[in-house]
């Protein structure tokens, strides 16, 4: 493509496979637990 | 019907985020202004609006692109997610935070639990409690074999003989019960000494140490009980404890306040005593104070994280890169899509735990009766309380549904919600446009560092 560069290779949609294992951290997005967001961890699966 | 795509421009850089596929593109000028039009004009009408810049040929290149792009479900993809059914009933606690002192050393102004007490009077944890707590923790954690246990306060060091002897008993019980239990602290760092450190680096997964930046920003909020500052005392006891941490999971956390909307500049002051790993995030206040963030600072708020994206951009590319930890993204391997939808889990898969042993969702909920779930005795009793967390997701708050970032931001903090709005499901639209704000600067510093990494040259764009 000479236009567009796309920055990531997987889907999210990809992610509908996956069995939500529940495996993955606990997020906290308050103050004092310095917002451990979703969008910063990874799955652990 | 095409989904909403999100585009903006950073460092330099058209993007262009596909919410529901995750897929995030760097787009050239012309495909960011056919963008504009695309959903709305046929080729024809792109064409014709925009030939006084462009060669007909170009559109078409780029146009086909687009296609290309729509066409593999990478630009513009359907909302798939919508009706799927989370059933989150079988969900484990995954961890607890442990409130070992309803008590501290210092008297924040800023402090959401009342400077310590959360409002039901200063006391220590109890290890007979403590232990109550492990074994709550391991009996409703179901399989999960990696759990966490967070100790807080008020300031915990203030109770440091029981934490280490709940430390030494979690993990007697973890082995027996086939599970490993990682430690974590949040101190003040008030009270850290070298036998202390030594410790905690030995037993502790992850540190979080709080210092607000500048010794006249921090002193003006970080009181001690006498009313003086308190960075003289913190920040050598940080700067040393850092250095002894080395490479271990650890973060220097600070609060931003209408007093310091130049925040950068505290980051920077952070990174400038050597800490690599910080975090910096706006105080969450109802009351009218003088520090109290309002609706008129946003704009402000909005230019500082830009400076700050601008920075740490800069320090990258001199070598001295540092971390800030709502700068970070994971854009390949995030979590699947359940747990996308609701990413708290206050209540249900984390819970906070009183030095009187009573269960709240999470800590900063600690002290409101309506919000007690049980105690470490019975257990979760107020299951309808518990129900209400679970059901939560969002694609149950009309804001959340359509919003770009809602993959990255989950729904956000359900306490926040219910203490500037009263309810756990409506947003607190500050917080969440200095969020979108955040996930933009971390995705353009990810895009950043992929596209210009290479002899400073974006990787296409051969045009």
């Amino acid at each position: 493509m000479r236009h567009i560069v796309t920055i990531n290779r997987t889907s999210l949609k990809d992610s509908l496979k996956k069995p939500g294992c529940g495996e993955c951290q606990a997020s906290c997005q308050s103050a004092c637990k310095t917002s451990c967001t979703v969008a910063n961890q990874e799955c652990q699966n | 019907m095409y989904s909403k795509i999100h585009k903006y421009k950073q460092l330099g850089m058209n993007i262009v985020v596909d919410p529901v596929s995750g897929s995030i593109h760097v787009v050239d000028d012309l495909t960011y202004e056919i963008l504009d039009l695309y959903t709305e004009n046929d080729f024809n009408t792109i064409v014709s609006l925009l030939k006084n810049k462009y060669s007909e040929d170009e559109i078409k290149d780029a146009y086909d692109e687009i296609e290309s792009l729509r066409n593999k479900g990478l630009l513009y993809s359907e909302d798939v997610y919508k009706d799927l059914d989370i059933n989150r009933e079988n969900s484990v606690i995954k961890a607890i935070c442990l409130n070992v002192a309803h008590d501290c050393n210092l008297r924040c102004s800023y402090c959401f639990a009342s400077t310590g007490d959360f409002k039901g009077g200063r006391k220590l944890m109890s290890y007979e409690v403590g232990k109550k707590a492990i074994d709550f923790l391991i009996k409703n954690s179901g399989n999960r074999k990696v759990v966490e246990v967070d100790f807080f306060g008020g300031e915990p060091l203030m109770n440091f003989e029981v934490v280490k002897k709940i430390v030494e008993y979690g993990r007697d019980e973890a082995e027996k019960h086939g599970k490993t239990i990682k430690y974590t602290i949040t101190t003040n760092g008030v009270l850290l000494d070298d036998e202390k450190s030594t410790y905690i680096n030995e037993n502790f997964s992850n540190v979080v140490l709080s210092l607000d930046g500048r010794k006249e920003i921090n002193d003006g909020m970080r009181k001690r009980i006498d009313g003086s500052g308190s960075y003289d005392v913190i920040a050598p006891k940080i700067k040393n404890f850092v250095f002894k941490r080395g490479n271990k999971e650890h973060y220097v956390r600070g609060t931003f306040t209408a007093k310091n909307l130049d925040f950068t500049d505290d980051v920077l002051h952070l990174a400038d005593m050597g800490i690599r790993e910080i975090s910096v995030e706006p105080v969450v206040e109802k009351e009218d104070t003088d520090y109290t963030l309002k609706q008129e600072h946003l704009e402000r708020i909005l230019k500082e994280y830009d400076r700050l994206t601008e920075e740490y951009i800069k320090r990258i590319d001199e070598g001295r890169p540092f971390s800030f930890y709502h700068f970070k993204i994971s854009l390949d391997n995030g979590p699947c899509i359940k747990k996308r939808l609701q990413g708290c889990g206050a209540g249900f898969e984390y819970a906070a735990i009183t030095p009187d042993g009573e269960i709240y969702p999470c800590h900063q909920f600690v002290g409101n009766e309506l919000y007690k779930l049980g105690n470490v005795d019975s257990g979760i009793e107020n299951k309808l309380l518990q129900e209400k967390f679970m059901e939560s997701d969002i694609y149950k708050r009309e804001e959340c549904s359509q919003c770009w970032a809602r993959f990255y931001c989950s729904g956000g903090c359900f306490a926040n919600n219910y203490n500037m709005n009263g309810d756990i499901n409506k947003p607190y639209e500050l917080s969440c446009e200095m969020q979108k704000k955040r996930f933009e600067c971390a995705i353009a510093i990810k895009a950043y560092e992929m596209m210009f990494k290479k002899n400073n040259k974006p990787q296409q764009f051969d045009n």
